[in-house]
């Protein structure tokens, strides 16, 4: 219990000190607003933009999550497809690896190309969100790869030795034995890339820079800083550390949920 | 309980051997000679004990006879019931590891019906052969349980269910009760007595410990350091049932003497 209190009041001190010496030195150093507003101008800014922001964000969580949710698929099938065949893991590992370690911003302008002229010739509109959500699932789907296939691959080799004694087929070993071994690594990478889909989703608007009627929050960010609405720019700042903190809190209570019944790091309480 | 494995033909039939290995050798892409030379017959319902240093290829010997390993000389011929594939899946050879090699995520009785879960077989007579094998190794009422939940050698016992519970006619055991404290050892070695005068399984039994082999089998094979070879045969004499006073009499500690040199002469003189 006193160990909880100290838990919660050490950040809560830290952060109203933090935000008082920001007051203090707007008011000592006559900052400009636009230079370094005050933490009362940022909290003005949230509510009264709040509405308006909360709808961008609304756009920016929809690619977030989209591009999660087809980075958990996607790169799911990917890793089975990598467990299932050797020869397929080396041949195809290196270009995943490549595509993670190209900067996101660098391949963005490309992909809003090839979107823009593929819905051109499907002769819809233009769907911003597609390249987004295409910059978005890039970052996100590796780490679910790459844990996901190293949890395959890590059963436990004796009982991979009973299996075959028992003429269990690799599809039966993959469902009864590899994916409940892989569970962990893989929910594991989906907390890290909840994380990094936000990321990618933002990155990929900075680029795409959508415009039109659907804007997300990097787009708002970005329109402030033009007019130089640096408390907004706050305050969209704001908005998206805590999606980010709420992201990474779901996704880690999601897996404890998960595993709390056999897992050891889940049964043992805090370990990470 | 269930029924010892259905052999036609009575006596004749309980002494045809089960297993026959002629000159199987094995060595590995590293150089490493595990085994040089094994001519090995193992009869229907023996308990038969590979006594052997640390590293002779035991357990590389095992692994060939349950046909995880393939023998690089020689063949390994096992008479069961059906045939390849079918004899496999229907679970004729129980193998216990040195480790439990339970899955964490299933309960007991998960982890006993394992050899059923692969095959697709979940019916109700299988779930009672489960559940009578959880009973005849002494864990009745831990049906629910994980395995974090259990001490080592309540998880020793789970892994023996499991081997158990496709009524195997050969058992192999690759040193079980080695990372077991003496207590719960000697606790195992009983039961395990006790479950083979019940069924009467073969069971090939690795271990490095002389007194464990004495105890346990009708019969110990003294093998040789690397490369593995036998280098003794001996029948053990002491009548059935075993109890604890059988470590105490006589001819168990002439047994434990003659069997201590015999595995003194492989480890010595042998390489």
């Amino acid at each position: 219990m006193n160990r909880l209190a100290v838990r919660i009041a050490g950040p809560v001190v830290v952060g109203v000190l933090f935000v008082a010496l920001w007051a203090l030195a707007v008011w000592l150093f006559a900052m400009r607003p636009f230079v370094l507003p005050s933490p009362w101008a940022v909290a003005q800014s949230l509510w009264v933009d709040g509405p308006s922001l909360l709808g961008s964000l609304s756009f920016t969580l929809e690619v977030t999550l989209a591009a999660l949710a087809s980075a958990i698929v996607i790169g799911g099938l990917i890793a089975i497809a990598f467990s299932l065949s050797r020869l397929v893991e080396i041949s195809f590992f290196p270009y995943v690896v490549i595509l993670q370690v190209t900067p996101l911003i660098a391949i963005a302008p490309l992909l809003i190309i090839w979107v823009h002229i593929a819905s051109a010739a499907a002769g819809g509109d233009d769907h911003p969100m597609v390249a987004l959500l295409i910059c978005a699932w890039i970052v996100a789907f590796f780490p679910i790869v790459a844990n996901t296939t190293a949890g395959l691959n890590s059963a436990d080799p004796n009982l991979l030795a009973l299996f075959r004694l028992y003429g269990a087929s690799r599809w039966r070993t993959l469902w009864l034995l590899r994916m409940p071994t892989a569970l962990p690594y893989f929910l594991t990478g989906v907390r890290i890339s909840g994380g990094l889909a936000l990321i990618g989703a933002v990155a990929g608007e900075f680029v795409a820079g959508t415009g039109g009627a659907e804007t997300g929050l990097a787009y708002r960010i970005l329109e402030a800083q033009y007019r130089l609405l640096t408390a907004r720019l706050f305050a969209a700042l704001i908005l998206l550390s805590l999606t980010g903190v709420v992201i990474y809190l779901a996704l880690d209570q999601l897996s404890r949920l998960i595993l709390r019944r056999w897992h050891e790091s889940a049964a043992g309480g805090e370990s990470e | 309980m269930l029924s010892a494995p259905a052999v036609s033909g009575g006596c004749s039939a309980e002494t045809a051997p089960i297993l026959e290995l002629r000159g199987v050798a094995k060595h590995f892409a590293n150089g490493v000679e595990a085994l040089a030379g094994i001519d090995l017959t193992v009869k229907r319902g023996e308990f038969l004990s590979l006594l052997g240093p640390s590293g002779c290829g035991k357990s590389t010997l095992l692994r060939i006879v349950a046909g995880l390993t393939p023998p690089s000389r020689g063949t390994c011929h096992l008479t069961l019931e059906g045939q390849g594939r079918a004899r496999v899946a229907a679970g004729r050879i129980g193998f216990v590891f040195q480790d439990p090699t339970l899955m964490p995520w299933s309960t007991v009785t998960n982890n006993v019906l394992l050899p059923f879960r692969i095959a697709r077989r979940l019916g109700v007579a299988e779930r009672e052969r489960a559940a009578s094998a959880i009973r005849a190794v002494g864990l009745a009422g831990f049906e629910h349980a994980y395995p974090r939940e259990l001490s080592g050698g309540m998880r020793m016992r789970v892994s023996i269910a499991r081997a158990l519970v496709t009524d195997p006619d050969l058992l192999l055991l690759d040193e079980p009760f080695a990372a077991l404290d003496e207590i719960t050892r000697l606790a195992l070695n009983d039961d395990l007595l006790q479950l083979w005068e019940e069924r009467r399984p073969t069971i090939l039994f690795v271990t490095h410990s002389v007194f464990e082999s004495v105890y346990l089998s009708t019969r110990i094979a003294v093998m040789t350091a690397r490369p593995g070879r036998i280098s003794a045969d001996i029948a053990v004499g002491l009548a059935h049932p075993r109890q604890r006073a059988t470590r105490s009499s006589p001819e168990y500690v002439a047994l434990c003497d003659s069997v201590s040199a015999e595995l003194g002469k492989a480890m010595g003189g042998g390489s």
